[in-house]
């Protein structure tokens, strides 16, 4: 998937991703005004994997569009691990252009110093290889999935935001997902941040969780999660999942 | 189920074929008939109109005239959609800008052709430049109407995934905009060139020595109407040559990834 020449990743040498988002408020169309955001402030250490949990309409998504630049409007600050960091991101529906095929919707993403990379090996570990000429259109939601998946990678991001990004999907889609994740991740640990409704699968992936509170959002608590992904068996996840029902009720 | 839908459209075109000659044919026939009935110069059989068609066809006028009509009505048709699209596009991304030039557009949409033809010539002269462009500026404001709408409804979601993986300008625009705009443009180019071309005629009859508008005002002194109806009916014939040889094509190459779906 990388360069081979390049054999260190790029993500090992940046900073922290530092997020501070002291007031988020939306002006609702009768002037009314709803606070979405109250002081959420927290620091994911570089090629960690941060999960963010909270109830509907807690403003993560409101975060994660904060992150990528595409909502200024807000008090606080957001610090990218590098000055000109790369970004990549999986929204919630796989934004795919319908009328590109796979492989075009990968590339077009890719910056300048990538235009021309290898791309059969994630192709390939994400099950898109016989896929790649084909139109969004014509593809399941969890293929279209996978190629958000392959673009978001393929870019070999600083910071990688993902937006449930197996919402809707029946739970053998979403697990095999999951497990592909891990792995094209794994190949090349970047810092993700992503915004779930689910634990087992933050528990199943993330370093770390962070819980929001109801709007407007606060930071509830983190959890650590230190276990390597590989040592996180079935007994191991139930396990986590009680603790963490137990210190922050109403979650699961 | 998606996959009977493209067999089941290919049927339906199958089916009407035949039956668009049969029509076809049944109004030459009334045609036919009328004039035999009528009997009278001012109505020509379909035989005569055929006759004075090939006559000129053998001399080489009638090319050479509908050659000066096509090329007028394909140069104001290059200027009316390359105008008319980035204005159109510019007001429906700026709402300022939109509600300043709204009622410019009003006042535009209601100027008749024929006041358009008429100043252009006096205030530019009778000039070539001057009939092409008042056939230009009678269509630019339907173009700037459809493109509009088209440029309204680009789907924000999709130019957001651009500005996360920092499309450039003409990236942006070749892959994410344009494709959006497709059937806009295409509405505008279908209803453009049927609409140019009848503009065209009006400005050759007022102001121009050749082309088909020249030649109809010519037979209409002579009235010759077995004239009129040859220059008309080739270049009909010639505008549904361009429809079925190169906008349908095109259409359906830049239409090709909805054909197949999952």
């Amino acid at each position: 998937m990388s360069n081979p020449s390049k054999p260190v990743p790029r993500a090992g040498a940046s900073g922290p991703l530092d997020v501070r988002i002291d007031s988020k408020v939306y002006r609702a169309a009768d002037g009314t005004r709803l606070t979405a955001i109250d002081a959420l402030a927290f620091t994911a250490a570089a090629g960690s994997f941060t999960a963010l949990i909270g109830p509907s309409g807690s403003g993560k998504t409101t975060t994660l569009r904060i992150i990528l630049g595409l909502d200024a409007d807000y008090a606080g600050h957001v610090v990218l691990p590098r000055p000109d960091a790369r970004v990549a991101a999986v929204f919630q529906e796989p934004r795919l252009l319908p009328w590109r095929s796979v492989e075009e919707n990968v590339r077009l993403a890719l910056p300048p110093d990538r235009i021309g990379a290898e791309l059969g090996p994630l192709f390939d570990t994400l099950g898109l290889a016989d896929h790649r000429t084909r139109y969004p259109g014509e593809l399941s939601l969890g293929l279209a999935r996978r190629a958000a998946l392959a673009r978001a990678f393929a870019v070999e991001p600083d910071v990688l935001l993902l937006d449930e990004p197996f919402v809707s999907l029946d739970e053998m889609t979403a697990g095999r997902l999951r497990v592909l994740l891990a792995e094209v991740w794994a190949a090349r640990p970047t810092t993700a941040l992503m915004v779930t409704h689910n634990l087992r699968e933050a528990v199943e992936l993330a370093d770390r969780i962070l819980f929001l509170t109801e709007r407007p959002a606060r930071l509830r608590g983190s959890v650590e999660l230190a276990t390597p992904r590989s040592g996180r068996d079935a007994a191991w996840r139930e396990a986590r999942l009680r603790e963490i029902d137990a210190a922050f009720p109403g979650i699961l | 189920m998606p996959l009977v839908m493209p067999r089941s459209r290919q049927q339906r075109h199958g089916s009407s074929a035949p039956l668009t000659l049969l029509s076809l044919a049944a109004l030459v026939l009334v045609w036919w008939a009328a004039a035999a009935i009528a009997h009278s110069r001012v109505l020509p059989p379909p035989s005569a109109v055929l006759e004075v068609a090939l006559a000129d066809l053998r001399s080489g006028e009638l090319p050479f005239h509908l050659a000066m009509t096509l090329m007028r009505v394909g140069l104001a048709f290059a200027v009316a959609m390359t105008v008319g699209s980035a204005a159109g596009i510019a007001l429906g991304l700026n709402r300022t800008a939109d509600r300043i030039f709204d009622p410019w557009l009003i006042l535009f949409l209601n100027v008749p052709a024929l006041v358009i033809v008429v100043l252009a010539y006096i205030w530019f002269g009778l000039n070539e430049a001057a009939a092409i462009g008042a056939i230009a500026v009678n269509k630019i404001p339907n173009v700037i109407v459809t493109l509009r709408e088209g440029a309204r409804a680009l789907d924000p979601a999709l130019s957001e995934m651009a500005r996360v993986y920092r499309f450039g300008r003409m990236k942006m625009l070749r892959h994410v905009v344009l494709p959006q705009l497709q059937p806009y443009v295409a509405a505008a180019s279908r209803s453009g060139l049927a609409l140019l071309w009848k503009i065209a005629l009006v400005v050759e009859l007022l102001g121009r020595s050749n082309g088909v508008g020249f030649q109809i005002n010519l037979y209409f002194q002579l009235f010759d109407v077995a004239g009129i109806l040859a220059y008309t009916l080739a270049f009909v014939g010639i505008m549904l040559l361009i429809e079925f040889l190169l906008v349908q094509p095109l259409e359906a190459r830049a239409t090709r990834w909805r054909l197949r779906p999952a």
